[in-house]
């Protein structure tokens, strides 16, 4: 019985990750075609042995090459890449020092300040980027309330820029930032702090020397947390951002639904995929680094 | 401890004390944690506060080392007006009570933390923290983690820590608290060798009186905020002022009685017709209600009349077993029950006295203090 339950999550992993996974590698080296499914060969049995043959026969790195020698898709990654890293950066700027204003405020505030953190997650991602769109429009709240206090003259050019987008992805991934952070500096003994200044610290110097390195685990962690999905975010450039918001995301769903590339789409995903294994790695080892010094 | 018969500088009126408090006062809010107290503490003195839990020890060190400032009153260390001196500018450093190791810095890196911060050369560094690791020795640990170390190990390195920079003055906040009793002997013998070696004034908080007795050059006794009696180790012990002293260090047995006669000795009456004789303390006059304290262990116990002046006869309630020493508690049929304390020199199979015997108690004139406060 125990054996049932230990295989359901492998269970759960090859049917909803790896057999779509699988699906779309076999989609990336198959042809375009103008058919249903749009691409070619599919795989029929009713012809044996040379049907098989004939079918892995037919697949090719084709759309792999055309990937790499078309600047788009290079260029696409390349601005993906740095878009994550731009925001991951101002959302470590915006949410350290929130996390750090949790972790020192009082005790009996902080379960519902954590509740204010999550809060955001009760309501659809997709109604509150939308939201966004209101506040950030060129007649909307904020460059209103800018030129009623006169700091403006003429409305700011916000939406489809890229900083809607930083703004947009700061706001969406906060969270996975501040929880990290604040679950590091909460453990933090503040006697420590104590100990720091009476050997000699200022109390910036106590910062660098004794917060930091302390809420470094939770920094590294929220970082990956928001840099990884953010590299392939979609909504939040497609809605907020411009034309000229070159991101990867947006180009794979141009390829699928605008195109009907599916095979170029599925070569895009997995490229995608390959350039995250890097970073998730990463990730993966730092965790394991941490459990161990936990434990 | 320094050399016991000579060091004795708050006996000189010419010593200049190392740090002075003076009328100091801490309230949180409308509670007074520290109550208008005034004390001076010596160069090299091992300085002891002893108090129930919640009288204001961690307070006051706190105050010494700069985590709180004083409501009211002043504190100088070596002359210097200690208002508004934050920590990091004291040469005082201070051991806590939870360690507070550095968790992310090896062994090693904690000791030097403070030697660091001073912008001190990289060689000089080095040779002063294999100097305290040597000391305390943890040589071995130099690159362990604070999480990789047992309780006595971490609480020797939040030790080299305190003292590696060399301050004037070493506050350790129940240091030994965690530790068995075996190692906290062996520690406590350890901090007075340091001493010896550096001659660094420590004040010790500590829960333990016997710790406080063998380690201290004076100890404070605290109550409420308040000292009771500030004074060497054997004087709080043989010579308290007060019954709470008397009763907070040490075993003792407490009879009210009323002065009767003040000659050399003063005579009590304690009971209808019955009398003691006892060294007085402070002044007393005739008809004063007091209370006679002595000491179990100053207490003989026979079955034959005994010849000292102190005697009374009572029957055997209890016996208290403790290996080295067994305790009698005798009941005295005018009410009192006197406990009593007799090395184990024979084996138990031999042991004199059972239950319900009828024995005699006494102790010399000179054994009993009588406290009128
Ligand atoms: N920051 C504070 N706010 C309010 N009250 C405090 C504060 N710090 C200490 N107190 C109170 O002051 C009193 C003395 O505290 P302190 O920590 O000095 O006691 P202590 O003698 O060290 O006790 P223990 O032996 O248990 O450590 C206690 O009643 C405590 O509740
Ligand atoms: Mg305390």
């Amino acid at each position: 019985m125990l054996r049932v339950f230990t295989a359901i999550p492998y269970v759960w992993l090859l049917v909803l990750f790896l057999v779509p996974f699988a699906i779309v590698a076999k989609i990336s080296v198959s042809d375009y075609a103008i058919s249903i499914p749009p691409y070619t060969p599919t795989l029929d049995f009713s012809e044996g042995w040379a049907g098989v043959n004939a079918f892995f026969a037919a697949l090719d790195f084709e759309n792999f090459t055309f990937l790499a020698e078309d600047e788009l898709y290079w260029k696409a990654y390349l601005s993906s890449v740095q878009i994550a890293a731009i925001a991951t950066f101002l959302t470590l700027s915006v949410g350290f020092p929130i996390a750090y204003g949790m972790a020192r405020a009082p005790r009996e505030w902080q379960p519902a300040l954590l509740m204010l953190v999550i809060l955001p997650f009760w309501t659809s991602f997709l109604i509150r980027v939308y939201a966004w769109i209101g506040i950030l429009a060129n007649e909307g709240f904020l460059n209103q309330f800018l030129m009623w206090l006169g700091v403006i003259s003429e409305p700011l050019q916000i939406l489809n820029t890229n900083w809607a987008v930083y703004i947009g992805i700061v706001y969406t991934y906060l969270p996975f930032m501040i929880l990290p952070i604040y679950a590091s500096l909460e453990r933090m003994d503040p006697s420590l702090l104590e100990a720091a200044e009476d050997l000699g610290c200022s109390r910036t110097a106590a910062f660098w020397h004794v917060t930091w390195p302390l809420a470094r685990p939770g920094v590294i962690a929220g970082c990956f947390l928001v840099f990884i999905p953010t590299v392939g975010e979609f909504v939040i450039p497609s809605l907020l951002g411009g034309s000229d918001t070159l991101m990867i995301g947006k180009v794979l769903w141009e390829e699928f639904f605008n195109n009907r590339d599916w095979p170029v789409a599925s070569a895009v995903a997995i490229i995608l995929l390959l350039i995250l294994i890097i970073p998730i790695v990463l990730f993966q080892r730092h965790e394991t680094k941490e459990r161990e010094r936990g434990a | 401890m320094v050399n016991e018969a000579a060091f004795h500088p708050w006996d000189d009126p010419d010593a200049t004390p190392l740090i002075r408090i003076e009328g100091v006062t801490k309230t949180f809010g409308d509670f007074t944690a520290i109550d208008d107290v005034s004390l001076s503490i010596y160069g090299q003195e091992f300085f002891a506060l002893l108090g129930p839990s919640g009288c204001g020890k961690t307070t006051l060190m706190r105050m010494l080392a700069g985590f709180e400032t004083p409501s009211a009153g002043r504190i100088t260390i070596d002359g210097t007006d200690m208002a508004g001196v934050p920590p990091n500018k004291r040469a005082v450093n201070m051991m806590f009570q939870s360690y507070a190791l550095f968790p992310h810095l090896s062994v090693w890196d904690n000791i030097a933390f403070g030697l660091k911060r001073d912008g001190l050369d990289r060689d000089l560094v080095g040779a002063r923290v294999d100097e305290m690791l040597k000391l305390t020795q943890l040589g071995k640990l130099a690159r362990r983690k604070p999480h990789q170390l047992s309780g006595g190990q971490r609480q020797r390195v939040a030790l080299a820590r305190a003292m590696a920079k060399g301050p004037k003055l070493l506050l350790l906040d129940e240091p030994l608290g965690a530790l068995d009793k075996k190692l906290r002997q062996e520690t406590q013998f350890e901090l007075m060798d340091i001493q010896e070696k550096t001659g660094t004034t420590f004040v010790i908080v500590t829960h333990d009186q016997e710790e406080a007795m063998t380690v201290a050059s004076r100890v404070a006794v605290m109550d409420q905020g308040r000292f009771m009696q500030v004074d060497t180790p054997d004087r709080i012990y043989e010579a308290p002022n007060s019954v709470y002293v008397a009763d907070f260090i040490g075993d003792v047995n407490l009879v009210p009685a009323r002065v009767r006669q003040l000659r050399d000795a003063v005579m009590l009456d304690w009971a209808e017709g019955k009398r003691f004789f006892a060294k007085p303390v402070g002044d007393l006059t005739v008809g004063q209600e007091v209370t006679l304290a002595i000491r179990p262990e100053k207490i003989a116990i026979s079955r034959e009349v005994p010849e000292e002046p102190n005697r009374v006869k009572g029957k055997i309630l209890d016996i208290g077993y403790l290996g080295n020493l067994s305790t009698y508690h005798v009941e005295l049929p005018e009410g009192p029950v006197i406990k009593c304390e007799v090395g184990n020199r024979s084996r138990l199979s031999r042991r004199d006295f059972s239950w319900d015997d009828e024995v005699w108690l006494s102790w010399s004139d000179t054994a009993g203090l009588v406290l009128s406060s």
